[in-house]
């Protein structure tokens, strides 16, 4: 037998990963395990992105079957096709760095927390990543998401001594459960009676399913798979977990593992059930619309600069479920082309995302490495002490914030340009809805601008407002080049956009409501969208800001006066500018809050103390506001309350005793017996 | 070739006339107001002035205080030329349409308020905060009138946009086109610091906004800020005369349809400076609370605007 390049690869990317959690358990020493660790990880990842490079490229799609694993369930069942091959390849892109950030960053964990543990998860959490979007039957597929949901959860809980880090956990697994078991249902509908559990199998009987059942799937699976993605209202763990993790783990999860929750529903959607009524569509459009503004709308109001990130990557989940959520609608009234399009620009944005969360995780990890601090309003002043982290944090902003020539600005123009088309389409419900997802979107544009200055401009720019800030230092080489690496993708991604889009519209050629040939995009030196309808060009963007730049810059130092002089800021006439007169997080969201009022309804506490002989000495002011999420006040408050209202009542049932026990067992047992006789009948 | 030398040349043509735009608003305010007021070129002369002077620089400041007014100068400069002022189509099309233009915006805006941070004084700070509200409001707007342009349209490109309009001239007096302009004529005021969102002619009122932002640059740096606002005023009157009522614009290149295009280009920049003249005596500034009523009324208006599009279509 020889050994074929795509088997190579997927041994390779397993063996890789396996090693690096042996190495980071076997090895001595806080360093050799931290440096296995990531080594086995990095090249795991870039494994993993050979095969998926290779699937992508030729367009056949990779299988290997191990009937012998996993016998029951139909063999050990794994498949690449091009949907699969891009999602691998975007776990390898965020795997990489985050991994490399991980071998400065943990080295303040030796002696705290378990190194072996955390570099081992690690590596069984990319492994389990990456192998979720090769699985090609029931069996294969639960184990291994499973299998990822534990791991993070391990990560999550490396700080395990905060009390904070327990109860995101808490959440984490709660809510994943319920998800998994959402989606077990919807496979179980899925498979036919008797027979394999092979998405073939799958797939064959999708076609023949009642549209009241194959409802009940799409569903099923858009709620399942959407609380690993964090749509609303399943988001309320997404930003108590993820910041909780180390900074490096947050990234892999914001970046790449909500990411493979959208592959979960496009599986679904796109592949296993075939095409479905409009409404999927919609339904996906009004999802994603809600959870990009509940998202960016509480990641305003975030002091804590990694929850703030944590509430985007809700944002941009929802960014992209509109733009998938677009392409199943188009694709249920056959407008191949448009929906080609709007999911073509969604991978893009899930491409993009990866890159510039897991650039911004990791730099705020930096911060967190350098200061110990999370909390915005203590930072301040750090682009003087970390120069390096600041520059690579400012282009992930930009990027996240959609400006030009950068790569979320790309996929933000893609998914604009492919709802605007929509307006033409005869359909009804189309128009209504499109109208409304461009007024959520362009909001959220305009709401993440905003956000991102406040991130970056209250935890980098003016004077430090705490010791710990003040005596900040850089990263060590390893995090910074691994910010560096992320950095360039963004400019990358976006000046690329001419070699990435067709790529990405042929890979999704032939999936369910899509034509067999990708669309005809008209690229010269500029990207055209079919039927004339916009057309933009990133490279000569870029081009045009860089000259002209240059050129201002030469003409101002040639033409214009030179002297510079270094005074104090201005302030009104007012000696000693100090600190507390900056703005702080809380400050600079101010309008904002108070413009959404309605939608934060803010709870607040004003004390005066005042002198007991006058009332006009003011001895102390104390403020303090808080804004509980609605969803958490409205939905999950009572829901958690009657849960746990429940399990007090179970304890009735648990006497201790061990022949209640086993009449218990009993019972349980003849019932079931009488079911299945029923069943049989 | 030729088309491809006039794209540049009209953005010089902007560049050159930004100013004297900035100026004659503030003459024809300053008559209005029964005052004699600076002569229209007044703002040559400011810029002559502050390109000639030295620079000082809070002592917080990092490199970005210092790069923020290349970038906005240069990014608003990039909009303006995107801006169909003379003639269509022009290859420049290719390189970006509408949303390109408006996300080009941003990103001047965006440095400007992390420059406005920078120096860490309250008054930088609370005209960032400020100015990035009123962005962030103003953006909905923005992208539904566009929708609406480009429904009739057929296209986000600058240039279609534009000779659709001609080829069709009751489209301009369409409901989806002129519920559109009002939306956006709003959103000019918005962006640009006007009335009633923001006083352009203040430096001290604690409801400020771009001049808060603006504070602590002098000389040359400040210099290219002016001199973006001012290119940022001229880009949205030419986006309102031009793609509104696009009458003038030469479709063929020659000096006749050249110098009409020029000279309809000036009569629409005045009507529209006369109009925010008019205006800014007119009404007084709002509390910026209420501003956000303003914008959520402009994007009311646009909303209507996409649906009376769509309707009749």
């Amino acid at each position: 037998m020889t050994l074929d390049t795509p088997l190579a690869a997927c041994l390779a990317m397993l063996a890789a990963y396996l090693a690096g959690a042996a190495g980071a358990v076997i090895l001595p020493g806080s360093r050799a395990g931290r440096v296995a660790a990531a080594a086995g990880a990095i090249a795991g990842a870039t494994a993993g992105v050979v095969l998926a490079a290779g699937v992508l490229a030729t367009g056949h799609a990779f299988a290997l079957h191990v009937p012998a694993l996993l016998s029951l369930g139909g063999g050990l069942a794994l498949r690449l096709d091009g949907l699969g091959a891009f999602f691998l390849a975007l776990v390898g892109v965020g795997a990489a760095p985050a991994a490399l950030f991980g071998v400065g960053y943990t080295a303040a964990y030796a002696g705290r927390y378990s190194l072996r543990w955390l570099g081992a998860m690690l590596n069984v959490f990319l492994l389990t990543m990456s192998l979720v979007t090769l699985a090609d039957n029931v069996l294969t597929f639960v184990l291994l998401w499973e299998a990822m949901s534990l791991a993070s959860y391990f990560l999550v809980m490396t700080e395990h001594e905060q009390p904070d880090t327990v109860a995101a956990g808490a959440w984490y697994l709660a809510m994943t459960h319920v998800g998994l078991a959402l989606i077990l249902v919807a496979f179980v509908l899925l498979m036919p009676p008797g027979a394999g559990s092979a998405f073939a199998d799958l797939r064959a009987r999708a076609l023949a399913l009642s549209p009241a059942i194959r409802n009940v799937v799409f569903v099923l699976a858009v709620v399942g798979f959407g609380s690993k993605a964090g749509l609303v209202p399943l988001h309320v763990w997404l930003p108590r977990a993820h910041p909780a993790a180390p900074s490096h783990v947050s990234a892999l999860m914001s970046g790449v593992m909500v990411k493979l929750g959208v592959y979960g529903v496009l599986r679904f959607a796109l592949d296993l059930l075939g095409v479905g009524p409009a409404w999927w569509g919609a339904l996906l459009i009004g999802l994603g619309a809600a959870s990009a503004l509940v998202g960016i709308l509480y990641a305003l109001m975030e002091d804590d600069l990694k929850r703030l990130l944590a509430y985007s990557t809700v944002e941009n989940v929802g960014l992209i479920t509109i733009g998938v959520g677009a392409g199943l609608l188009f694709a249920s009234l056959r407008e191949e082309t448009s929906a080609a399009l709007a999911l073509a620009a969604a991978l893009y944005h899930a491409l993009n995302h990866t890159v510039f969360k897991s650039l911004l995780f990791l730099g705020a990890g930096s911060v967190v490495h350098a200061t110990g601090r999370r909390d915005m309003n203590r930072l301040g002043g750090l682009i003087r002490r970390l120069p390096w982290t600041a520059a690579c944090f400012l282009v992930g902003s930009l990027a996240i914030a959609g400006l030009p020539p950068l790569n979320g600005f790309v996929s933000e123009w893609l998914l604009f340009q492919s709802l605007l088309p929509a307006i033409g389409s005869p359909a009804p419900l189309v128009a209504p809805v499109m109208t409304l997802a461009v007024g959520a979107l362009a909001l959220t544009a305009g709401l993440a601008a905003a956000g991102f200055v406040k991130a970056f401009g209250i935890t980098f720019l003016a004077v430090p407002r705490s010791p710990e800030a003040e005596h900040a230092h850089e990263a060590p080489a390893t995090m910074r080049a691994a910010m560096t690496f992320l950095a360039v993708g963004c400019g990358v991604l976006g000046l690329a956009a001419l070699t990435v889009l067709p790529r990405l519209a042929a890979l999704l050629a032939g999936y369910a409501g899509l034509a067999a040939a990708p669309p005809a995009l008209t690229l010269g030196p500029s990207l055209a969208l079919p039927d004339g309808f916009g057309s933009m060009s990133p490279p000569l963007l870029g081009l045009g800001l860089a000259v002209g730049a240059a050129g201002v810059w030469l003409a101002v130092r040639l033409g214009a006066a030179r002297g510079l002089r270094v005074g104090a800021t201005w302030g009104c006439g007012r000696i000693g500018q100090t600190p507390r007169m900056e703005y702080t997080s809380t400050s600079y969201a101010e309008p904002l809050r108070r413009v959404f009022a309605e939608v934060y309804r803010p709870t607040e506490d004003l004390t005066i103390d005042v002198h007991p002989e006058s009332r006009y000495f003011v001895q102390s002011i104390a403020y303090r506001s808080e804004i509980v999420p609605w969803f958490e006040r409205y939905l999950y408050g009572p829901l958690v309350a009657r849960v746990t209202g429940w399990a007090a009542r179970t304890r009735a049932l648990q006497s201790g005793s061990v022949h209640a026990y086993l009449g218990y067992l009993v019972i349980a047992l003849l019932a079931l017996l009488a079911i299945s006789l029923a069943w049989n009948d | 070739m030729a088309r491809g030398a006039l794209a540049l040349l009209q953005g010089l043509l902007v560049l050159a006339l930004a100013p004297g735009v900035v100026g004659l608003v503030r003459w024809l305010k300053a008559r209005l107001q029964n005052r004699r007021g600076a002569p229209a070129w007044q703002p040559y002369f400011e810029l002559r002035k502050l390109f000639g002077k030295e620079v000082v620089v809070s002592e917080n400041a990092s490199w970005l205080f210092r790069a923020a007014p290349y970038v906005v100068f240069v990014s608003t400069a990039a909009a303006a030329l995107l801006v169909p002022v003379l003639a269509v189509p022009l290859p420049i099309d290719a390189v970006g349409d509408l949303l390109v233009l408006v996300y080009l915006l941003l990103l001047g805006t965006v440095f400007l308020a992390l420059a406005g941070l920078d120096p860490g004084s309250a008054f930088g700070g609370m005209g960032s905060s400020r100015e990035m509200t009123v962005a962030a409001l103003a953006e909905p707007t923005v992208a539904l009138a566009i929708f609406a342009l480009a429904l009739s349209a057929g296209s986000t490109n600058l240039g279609q946009i534009v000779a659709r309009t001609m080829s069709d001239p009751a489209a301009a007096l369409s409901p989806g086109h002129l519920l559109a302009f009002a939306a956006l004529f709003v959103v000019m005021l918005a962006e640009t610091g006007r009335m009633p969102v923001d006083n352009p002619a203040t430096h001290l009122e604690l409801t400020m906004i771009h001049e808060a932002m603006v504070l602590e640059y002098s000389g040359r740096y400040l210099a290219l800020i002016e001199w973006a606002a001012a290119l940022k005023l001229l880009v949205f009157f030419a986006l309102l005369g031009n793609l509104f009522v696009p009458w003038g614009v030469a479709m063929a290149l020659t000096p006749a349809t050249l110098f009409l295009a020029l000279a309809s280009l000036v009569g629409k920049l005045a009507v529209l400076a006369l109009a925010v003249a008019l205006l800014e005596t007119r009404v007084a500034k709002l509390r910026l609370f209420r501003v956000p009523e303003l914008l959520s009324a402009s994007f009311v208006l646009a909303l209507l605007a996409v649906t009376s599009s769509f309707l009749s279509r």
